[in-house]
C-alpha cells in the first residue's frame, strides 16, 4: 500500500545532496516506498511536504491500543475488504455492557460472570476483550462509582461509555491508568471531550449520526490534534450498519478516505439475546473492530467467540498440532490408542472428548498437514501406509502391553488394509468424536 | 460533510431459481451485489429456508431437537405436514433409508415415499438422496419420475453421478443441486458438465458443502463470497445460488448437542447455545452469500427468518 516511490519523489527538495545517506532523492524515495528509510532523514523536507507523505504514508486503517499489559487490545490496521485477498489482522474485540443503574451487588454479579467467560478452543484461551461501563443513570458520580467497583473486580481494560464530559473526566481521574476507551466525541461535546481524552492520553472514540456527520466529525477532531480514535456511525438497525460498515472499510482502504481510516465500532446491544448475538455476528464477519452488547450468557459469547476465530483465521495456513504422542491423564500400556490427524481443531475435538470419557488413554495425530480425517483421507494423506509409518516411527507398540488401536468411523473403510500393514488390531470408533465417551465404556476393555 | 457512497458496478448477478409450482413455489437468487448491500444493487427475493425430514427415524439427533418434532419421526408425511405449520418455506426430505447401512431401500421404495410426502403438502420439495453417490445415481430416475411437474430440487449430483441425476432432471422438470467440497473449479467444471448436458443453468443449485460454525465454516464463507464475486463478475458458472445445508451440519456441533460434560456445563442452557448454533450458521453463511438454508430445528427458522427480515431492509 503507500505511495510510490515517484509520487513520493515529487515531494522531495530535489537537492541530491546525499545527506540522507542516499546517493539522490530518487534513491531515497525509493527506499522510503519500500519501507527501508524514514522521512526525517531528510533534513530538508517542507513541512507541507511531510504532512502530505505522513498523511499518504500512514496505513490505510490505523491500529489501535486499548488498555495494558496482558489483556491490551489491538484494532484496526486492516488491509483487506475479504479474508481470502491475505487475512483479517486484528480480531474484534468483544465488550459486554455494565450499566451504572445497577446495585452494586447486581454489578459484581455481572462482572463475576463476565469473568467466567473463557473458552478452550483449539488448544488455545478464548474470552471477550473489554468492559463497557455505561452511565445510563446520566449521573456522574454513580458512574464513577460503577466504574471503579467494575476495576476492582476485574483486569479487562474499560470502554467509558458517556457522553457526558464530566462523568468521563471524573471517571478518568481513576481509570486513565489502564487506557480505556472514552465513548463517545459526539457533534455537541467534540470539542471538551478531545481536551478530556488528550489530556489523559486515551483513545477516543467519536460517533456520529451518519456516515456524512461522523466524516465531518472525526475532520474536527483530528484539527484539534487527536488521532487516537475508533469511529461509529452511530447506526443500531444491522442493515444499515452493515453498509455503513462496509463503506467505512471500502473507502479507507480503496480511497485511502481518511476520515474512514480507523477500526469501527459497533453497537449490537438488545434484550432479545438471540438478535443481539446474531447481529454482533454479522459485524464480527463484516469489519467491526469492536462489537459491544449487552449480555454475558455464555451461551451467547460462545458462538460469538468462535465465529471470530473462524473468521480470523488466516485462510492461508491451517492450525495444526505437531504429530506425536499425546498422553491424556495418566496412561498405561494397557490404555486406549485413538489415531487422529494433526488439523488443531481434529486433535482438540478427539483430545477433549477422550478427556471427558475419563478413562486415561493415547490420542496420536497423524502429520496430515494439518487437515481433517476426511479431507486427509480424500487428499491421500491418511492412508494405511502413511499412518503405518508414523505409528512405527513414534514407537507405539513399545507403549502397550496391546495391539489395538482405534481409528475415526469416518474411515472404517481403512481398517483392512491398515491391519495387514501395521499388524494393530483395528477397532473403528464412532464417526464422531462426541461419541467416544459412550464408546468406551461399551467397547473398551483391553 | 456529504460523504460520496463508494458502490461497486457489478456487471453481472445470480441466476434466479424457482422451486415447486403455483402459489407456495418459492423463487430465490437473483441478486446484483453483495449480500444485503441494497445500496448497491438489487436483491430481488428472500433467501428461503427449507426444514429438514428423513424418511427413517433419525438415530443421531440429541433429544433437545427431538423434541419439537416428537410423534412424527418416524412419518415422513406427518413430518412434512407439521414442517409446514411450523413455517418452512420448502421441505428437505432425505432418502436415508436407501443407504446400504440403513436398510438399503430400493429406488421404487423411495419414490414412494417422496410421493406421500409431495402429495401431503403443497410446498415445495427438496429430495436428497442417503449421501452414497452410486446409490443416488440409481435412485433418482424414480424418484424425480414419481414427482414429474412438481418442479422439486433433488441432488445430491456430484462428479460421479451427476449424469443420471440431471437426466431425471430434464425428463421430469426438476432443479439439480450441484455438490463440490469447498473448491472453486470443481464448482465450475460440475456446472459446465451439468449445463452441457442442456440443463438449463438457472435450475441449477450450489452446494459447496459448508461446515459448521467452528467446523470449518471460515472455508465455505471463503469459498461461497470468492464464488459470489466470480458471479457479480461475470462467471455465468459460478452464478447459481447456493444452498447451505446447516442442519446437518449445525447438530454434528458439541456444542449443540453437549449437555453433560464438565466443559458443557460452563457453556450456558442448552437450548439457546444449540440454536444459535444453527443460527449463526446460517446468518454467517447469508452474508458470505448463501440463498437458500436446510434448517433442523423450528425455532431456529423463525430466529432466522426473523433477521432476515431485519437485515433486508432498505440501506440505500
Ligand atoms: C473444511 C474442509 C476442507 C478444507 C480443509 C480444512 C482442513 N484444515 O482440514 C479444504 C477447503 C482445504 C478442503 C479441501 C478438500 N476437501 Co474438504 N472438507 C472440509 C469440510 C467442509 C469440513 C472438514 C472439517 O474441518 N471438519 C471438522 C473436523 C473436526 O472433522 P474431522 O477431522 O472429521 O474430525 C471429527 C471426526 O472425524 C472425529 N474424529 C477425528 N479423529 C478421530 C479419531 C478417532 C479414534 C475417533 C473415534 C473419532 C475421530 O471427531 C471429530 C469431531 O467430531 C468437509 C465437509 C464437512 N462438512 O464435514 C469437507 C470434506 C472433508 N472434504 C472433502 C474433499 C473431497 C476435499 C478435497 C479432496 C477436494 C478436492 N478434490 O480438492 C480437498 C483436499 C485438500 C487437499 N488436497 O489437501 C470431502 C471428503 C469426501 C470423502 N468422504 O472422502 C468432504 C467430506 C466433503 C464432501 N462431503 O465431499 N476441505
Ligand atoms: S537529504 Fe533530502 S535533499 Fe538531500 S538527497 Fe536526500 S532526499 Fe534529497
Amino acid at each position: 500500500m503507500g505511495l510510490t516511490g515517484l509520487e513520493i519523489y515529487k515531494q522531495l527538495p530535489k537537492k541530491n545532496c546525499k545527506e540522507c545517506g542516499q546517493p539522490t532523492c530518487l534513491a531515497f524515495a525509493m527506499a522510503l516506498a519500500g519501507g527501508k528509510a524514514s522521512l526525517d532523514a531528510c533534513p530538508y523536507v517542507s513541512d507541507a511536504a511531510k504532512e502530505a507523505l505522513d498523511a499518504a504514508s500512514a496505513p490505510p486503517i490505523a491500529s489501535v491500543k486499548i488498555g495494558k499489559g496482558d489483556r491490551e487490545l489491538v484494532i484496526g490496521g486492516e488491509t483487506v475488504l475479504f479474508r481470502h485477498d491475505k487475512r483479517f489482522e486484528h480480531p474484534t474485540g468483544i465488550a459486554i455492557e455494565v450499566c451504572d443503574t445497577l446495585s452494586a451487588d447486581e454489578v459484581s454479579a455481572k462482572v463475576d460472570a463476565i469473568n467466567k467467560l473463557v473458552f478452550d478452543r483449539v488448544g488455545q484461551t478464548h474470552q471477550v476483550d473489554l468492559v463497557a461501563v455505561c452511565n445510563c443513570s446520566g449521573d456522574a458520580n454513580k458512574f464513577v462509582e460503577t466504574v471503579k467497583l467494575v476495576q476492582s473486580k476485574s483486569n479487562y481494560p474499560l470502554i467509558l461509555k458517556s457522553e457526558d464530559v464530566d462523568a468521563i473526566s471524573k471517571a478518568l481521574e481513576i481509570a486513565a491508568e489502564g487506557r480505556p476507551l472514552v465513548y463517545a466525541a459526539t457533534a455537541a461535546n467534540y470539542e471538551a471531550m478531545t481536551e478530556v481524552a488528550k489530556k489523559f492520553q486515551v483513545p477516543l472514540a467519536v460517533k456520529g449520526d451518519n456516515l456524512d456527520q461522523l466524516a465531518e466529525l472525526v475532520e474536527k477532531v483530528v484539527a484539534l490534534g487527536y488521532k487516537d480514535l475508533v469511529i461509529d456511525s452511530g447506526s443500531r438497525e444491522v442493515s444499515r450498519m452493515l453498509a455503513d460498515l462496509t463503506q467505512i472499510r471500502r473507502k479507507a482502504l480503496k480511497e485511502r478516505f481518511r476520515p474512514f481510516g480507523f477500526p469501527a465500532l459497533a453497537i449490537a446491544s438488545n434484550d432479545d439475546v438471540v438478535k443481539e448475538a446474531v447481529d454482533a455476528g454479522v459485524y464480527i464477519s463484516k469489519y467491526a473492530g469492536i462489537v459491544v452488547i449487552s449480555s454475558a450468557d455464555p451461551a451467547v459469547i460462545l458462538p460469538l467467540v468462535t465465529l471470530r476465530l473462524n473468521i480470523y483465521t488466516d485462510p492461508q495456513k491451517p492450525i495444526a498440532v505437531e504429530a506425536k504422542i499425546y498422553n491424556i491423564g495418566n496412561p498405561g500400556p494397557d490404555a486406549p490408542v485413538f489415531i487422529t490427524t494433526n488439523f488443531s481443531l481434529t486433535y482438540f475435538c478427539v483430545a477433549g472428548d477422550v478427556e471427558a470419557a475419563r478413562v486415561p488413554a493415547y490420542v496420536i495425530p497423524i502429520d496430515t498437514d494439518g487437515i481433517s480425517v476426511l479431507t486427509a483421507w480424500a487428499a491421500g494423506k491418511y492412508s494405511p501406509e502413511k499412518i503405518t509409518d508414523d505409528l512405527n516411527a513414534l514407537g507405539v507398540k513399545d507403549k502397550i502391553n496391546h495391539n489395538k488401536i482405534i481409528i475415526p468411523g469416518h474411515v472404517a473403510v481403512l481398517s483392512g488394509k491398515l491391519q495387514e500393514l501395521s499388524g494393530f488390531e483395528i477397532i473403528v470408533g464412532p464417526r464422531e468424536s462426541s461419541g467416544i465417551p459412550s464408546f468406551l465404556k461399551q467397547r473398551w476393555n483391553a | 460533510m456529504a460523504v460520496s457512497i463508494l458502490k461497486e458496478r457489478w456487471t453481472s448477478k445470480l441466476y434466479e431459481t424457482t422451486i415447486g409450482t403455483g402459489d407456495k413455489a418459492v423463487k430465490f437468487g437473483g441478486d446484483s451485489t453483495l449480500p444485503y448491500l441494497q445500496f448497491e444493487g438489487e436483491i430481488p427475493n428472500r433467501p428461503a429456508v427449507a426444514l429438514e425430514i428423513t424418511d427413517v427415524e433419525p438415530t443421531d439427533w440429541p433429544d433437545f431437537l427431538k423434541a419439537h418434532w416428537e410423534g412424527v419421526l418416524a412419518d415422513p408425511v406427518a413430518w412434512a405436514k407439521q414442517a409446514a405449520e411450523y413455517g418452512a418455506d420448502l421441505i428437505a426430505l432425505r432418502l436415508d433409508s436407501a443407504h446400504p447401512d440403513k436398510g438399503n431401500a430400493s429406488a421404487e421404495d423411495v419414490a414412494k415415499t417422496a410421493k406421500a410426502v409431495a402429495d401431503a403438502t403443497d410446498l415445495p420439495l427438496i429430495v436428497i438422496g442417503c449421501g452414497v453417490e452410486e446409490k443416488d445415481g440409481a435412485i433418482f430416475p424414480a424418484v424425480g419420475e414419481a414427482l414429474a411437474g412438481k418442479n422439486a430440487l433433488i441432488g445430491c449430483a456430484t462428479q460421479e453421478n451427476y449424469n443420471s441425476i440431471v437426466a431425471a432432471a430434464m425428463v421430469n422438470g426438476h432443479n439439480v443441486i450441484a455438490s463440490s467440497p469447498l473448491d472453486i473449479n470443481l464448482c465450475k467444471q460440475l456446472n459446465i458438465l451439468m449445463t452441457e448436458m442442456n440443463l438449463p443453468a438457472e435450475r441449477i443449485v450450489i452446494d459447496p458443502l459448508i461446515g459448521a460454525l467452528g467446523y470449518g465454516i471460515e472455508y465455505a464463507y471463503s469459498i461461497m463470497e470468492r464464488s459470489r464475486l466470480g458471479a457479480l463478475t461475470g462467471d455465468k458458472m459460478l452464478a447459481m445460488p447456493v444452498v447451505c445445508f446447516v442442519g446437518q451440519e449445525a447438530w454434528k456441533a458439541k456444542e449443540a448437542k453437549d449437555v453433560e460434560s464438565p466443559e458443557g456445563q460452563t457453556w450456558g442452557e442448552q437450548g439457546t447455545r444449540a440454536i444459535l448454533w444453527e443460527v449463526m450458521t446460517s446468518t454467517t453463511l447469508l452474508q458470505a452469500g448463501g440463498s437458500l438454508f436446510v434448517m433442523r430445528h423450528p425455532e431456529s427458522l423463525k430466529k432466522f427468518k426473523a433477521h432476515v427480515e431485519e437485515i433486508s431492509k432498505s440501506n440505500a
